[in-house]
């Protein structure tokens, strides 16, 4: 299915969850937070949200800052 | 003087008034020297997409340890108040801090906040648990209503953000201090460690800066100076200036003369 990772079109395996996405993208979900179509994903619900086909997908850590 | 002179804020105590930036570093590790001969316990970070494309890129916080830091996230870059709440809510996901700099921009070019919607977005947050620090210009009536708003500190420019012109508005400041009873933590525009001195000086409870250490010619070097201006500006405070005077008033006795 396609996805709009982080303003990037990508593609996923059907069914994936987003535990399944940070794992294949070796992302520690420790140091992240995650939004899908504008909703915060809760870290305890990493594991059984399942991606839809055309969600976007925002993965944010910390960066630099003043 | 300086033993039980705790900052405070919501429960949390703070160990250093310096409090850093973390952007315009050369790299991560000379960031992480400077915030280290800085003394601060307080680093400020922005919230950013992760970099999904380069699996080896580093991550900030394995330089600065979440353990040893308090990580105090921004929302930097947010022109509307439904941004700035974004970007604090995913913040706040990240399990690491309940803290949040709250910025909303009003201006490209000075930088200086969006007052009503950082008033609006104060509220919300802090409705919503957060612990709300927000970036206003130096204006006492503003200061008051983010209080009332729940903030639990405000951090008042002392010039535009990167500007380095120092505290441009002492007075404001001071009524400020007055008059808000909340810390007050000035944020922005310092450029040197006098800057950093005369804000505590004013009473101050902390300064944030980054630019003035990042854009140093000797990051580490001038870190050590804020840290020391800190200290000095505080004590300077506790222990209370001499009035200013017109004239002259001699130190040496007259008694004894030949």
């Amino acid at each position: 299915m396609k996805l709009k990772l982080n303003g990037t079109d990508s593609e996923i395996k059907d069914g994936s969850t987003v535990a399944d996405l940070l794992k294949t993208l070796q992302i520690e979900p420790a140091r992240v937070a995650v939004e899908i179509n504008l909703n915060i994903i809760k870290k305890c619900n990493f594991s059984n949200h399942v991606l839809q086909d055309g969600d976007s997908v925002e993965i944010v850590n910390f960066v630099g800052g003043g | 003087m300086l033993a039980n002179d705790k900052l405070i804020i919501r429960g949390i105590e703070f160990k250093s008034r310096l409090w850093v930036g973390t952007g315009k570093y050369k790299d991560f590790e000379e960031t992480a020297k400077a915030i280290e001969a800085s003394g601060a316990d307080v680093v400020t970070v922005a919230v950013r997409r992760t970099n999904i494309f380069d699996k080896r890129s580093e991550n900030l916080l394995d330089y600065i340890d979440p353990k040893r830091y308090k990580i105090l996230p921004n929302t930097a870059g947010c022109y509307t108040m439904e941004d700035a709440l974004r970007y604090a809510r995913l913040a706040r996901e990240t399990g690491i801090s309940d803290l949040i700099k709250l910025e909303v921009i009003g201006d490209e070019k000075t930088l200086f906040p969006d007052t009503c919607a950082t008033l609006k977005a104060t509220e919300i947050l802090a409705k919503e648990g957060f612990i709300v620090l927000p970036y206003i210009n130096d204006d006492p009536v503003m200061a008051l209503r983010l209080v009332d708003a729940g903030a639990s500190a405000v951090m008042p420019l002392a010039a535009p953000i990167g500007s380095g012109l120092g505290i441009r508005n002492p007075y404001n400041l001071k009524i400020i201090l007055e008059q808000a009873k909340v810390p007050i933590v000035v944020d922005a525009g310092v450029g040197t460690a006098s800057d950093v001195a005369v804000a505590m000086e004013l009473g101050c409870d902390a300064v944030l800066l980054n630019t003035a250490i990042a854009g140093a010619k000797e990051p580490v070097a001038m870190a050590e100076a804020m840290k020391h201006a800190v200290i000095a500006g505080r004590l300077a405070y506790k222990a209370g200036r001499i009035p200013r005077k017109l004239y002259a008033t001699a130190s040496s006795p007259i008694e004894g003369m030949l």
